[in-house]
């Protein structure tokens, strides 16, 4: 079964079509790269999946669970990081995390275990108290990967979790997504602008003003574009 | 889902909201500092300007100060519920508010839960200004503090659901400024928060129409009559079909297939 399923998605805000017929298909244990510029439409694409927005037209598939007709089943299984700070700033990393848990119905001895398992994998299980508000810029993104995992969801969505950090905390991330990726079979979308952040054999989405404009392993995309690396595929694809 | 499901999820809503009040004791001073200055100078001022006569609930005349202490205290509420749609559309500025939007819970729940949360944190509000309030020798029967809870609760849903829906509506923060001042003032002064209505009918009848629909007065009116331990099945009513239509259009508001939030693309 797949993990995310979209098929012929397409969104307008007025008359500005912001998603043209989308297809992405991802299975479990995938690490799915979304490349685009600014505006390309991956904000939509994931405000579509987690149904902050109803999507119209298209279908929206997670785990074979219709988003828009059984939501509540398919956003059980949906771990979200947001291009956006979510953390409250003036609560601590723990209460955060708490009221993520209360939301997903964990009760509160069970969410104890699943904090300190997540914050202990992230090494910042001795700020649990720590308001998030003294946190660095690469700790709440952390803070913010470890809070989309505990209600153990199977596919991780993340939008652009890297933007404004250092280079040390952009791999530090990278690296322990890639790795829940291969340990628990977790489904992954990472959308980003960052080149840099995709390995060989991975697989790639590229996007761009709303259209999927190609999608494959990292090589394929190379030899069907022609070019040497993936950073000239996309200049070609997207005609910077 | 079970019930324990919906529960957790309610007091982790509730809990949060307790914890964002107990960090910001401003917001809990200013909620108190407020209806204090219009007992304290306003209604010190105006009480020899105005005379009221007994009308229900009232057995006896009253000083001017116990006539608006209910007002006061709905005025607690308003400004409560419209502070706590105010940090939803900060929140939603702010993208915190996505977190709860993308749980696997129904919206309907959620915003409930919200709404409840704010109010309980309101009625606190209350009880410590009426504490305060006795040192002006507003002291309703022992009783009145206990069927105040009730009404306080319905109050509180119907202004909160206001707030609410009107959060869903706005998109940027600055813009709730002004919805605030025309929401919260005409709906304070066009009531019966300040003056009876038989005093306002005598000055200007079109006035007096907007007064007695204004869904301010019935949350004053349903708050007035259970602080003496009375029920009025008109303005209870009134509450209760008010709060119907707010709620549903917060709801509504909210709602991914048919609210503002999606149009916007914010």
């Amino acid at each position: 079964m797949l993990a995310l399923d979209v098929n012929d998605l397409s969104h307008y805000f007025g008359d500005f079509c912001a998603l043209d017929k989308v297809k992405i298909s991802i299975k479990p244990g995938d690490f799915t790269v979304l490349l685009g510029l600014n505006g390309a439409g991956k904000t939509t694409l994931y405000s579509l999946i987690t149904r902050l927005y109803n999507n119209r037209t298209g279908l929206i598939n997670i785990y074979g669970h219709n988003v828009r007709d059984n939501s509540i089943e398919a956003l059980k299984h949906i771990g979200v990081v947001f291009q956006q700070p979510t953390l409250d700033l003036d609560l601590s990393i723990e209460e955060n995390l708490q009221y993520h848990s209360a939301l997903h119905g964990i009760s509160k001895k069970e969410a104890k275990i699943r904090i300190t398992n997540e914050l202990e994998r992230i090494g910042m299980l001795d700020k649990t108290k720590m308001k998030v508000r003294s946190l660095s810029g690469g700790q709440r993104r952390r803070v913010e990967i470890a809070r989309s995992l505990i209600h153990k969801p199977k596919l991780l969505l993340l939008d652009e979790p890297t933007v404004g950090l250092d280079i040390g905390s952009r791999q530090l991330i990278l690296d322990h997504v890639k790795n829940l990726c291969k340990k628990e079979k977790l489904a992954v979308l990472w959308a980003t602008h960052l080149i840099d952040e995709i390995d060989k054999g991975e697989k790639v989405i590229i996007i761009n003003k709303g259209k999927v404009l190609i999608s494959g392993d990292v090589d394929k995309i190379i030899n069907k574009a022609r070019v040497k690396t993936i950073r000239d595929a996309f200049n070609k694809l997207v005609k910077i | 889902m079970n019930i324990l499901f919906f529960i957790r999820c309610f007091n982790g809503i509730v809990l949060r909201e307790a914890l964002r009040f107990i960090h910001q004791r401003e917001r809990f001073f200013s909620a108190l500092v407020r209806p204090l200055v219009w007992l304290g100078i306003f209604a010190a001022g105006f009480r020899s300007v105005l005379g009221v006569a007994i009308i229900p609930p009232y057995e006896t005349y009253i000083t001017y100060e116990v006539y608006i202490a209910p007002g006061l205290i709905a005025m607690i509420q308003l400004f409560n519920g419209m502070q706590s749609s105010l940090s939803m559309v900060y929140d939603r500025e702010m993208g915190s508010m996505k977190t709860m939007l993308v749980s696997p819970v129904p919206r309907w729940f959620l915003i409930l839960s919200k709404l409840l949360a704010g109010v309980l944190v309101s009625i606190l509000q209350v009880y410590a200004f009426l504490l305060i309030a006795s040192f002006w020798n507003i002291v309703p029967p022992i009783s009145g503090y206990v069927t105040l809870l009730p009404a306080l609760l319905f109050s509180g849903l119907m202004l909160g659901a206001l707030g609410m829906f009107l959060s869903s509506a706005i998109k940027q923060l600055e813009n709730f400024a002004g919805v605030m001042n025309f929401v919260i003032f005409p709906m304070f002064f066009a009531s019966s928060a300040l003056y009876p209505l038989w005093k306002i009918e005598e000055t200007s009848e079109w006035l007096y129409y907007v007064c007695l629909y204004n869904p301010f007065t019935y949350a004053v009116e349903i708050l007035r009559f259970s602080l003496y331990s009375e029920f009025n099945i008109e303005y209870s009513l009134g509450v209760i079909i008010f709060s119907i239509i707010f709620l549903t259009l917060a709801i509504l508001g909210y709602d991914p297939s048919r609210g503002s939030i999606q149009k916007k693309g914010g």
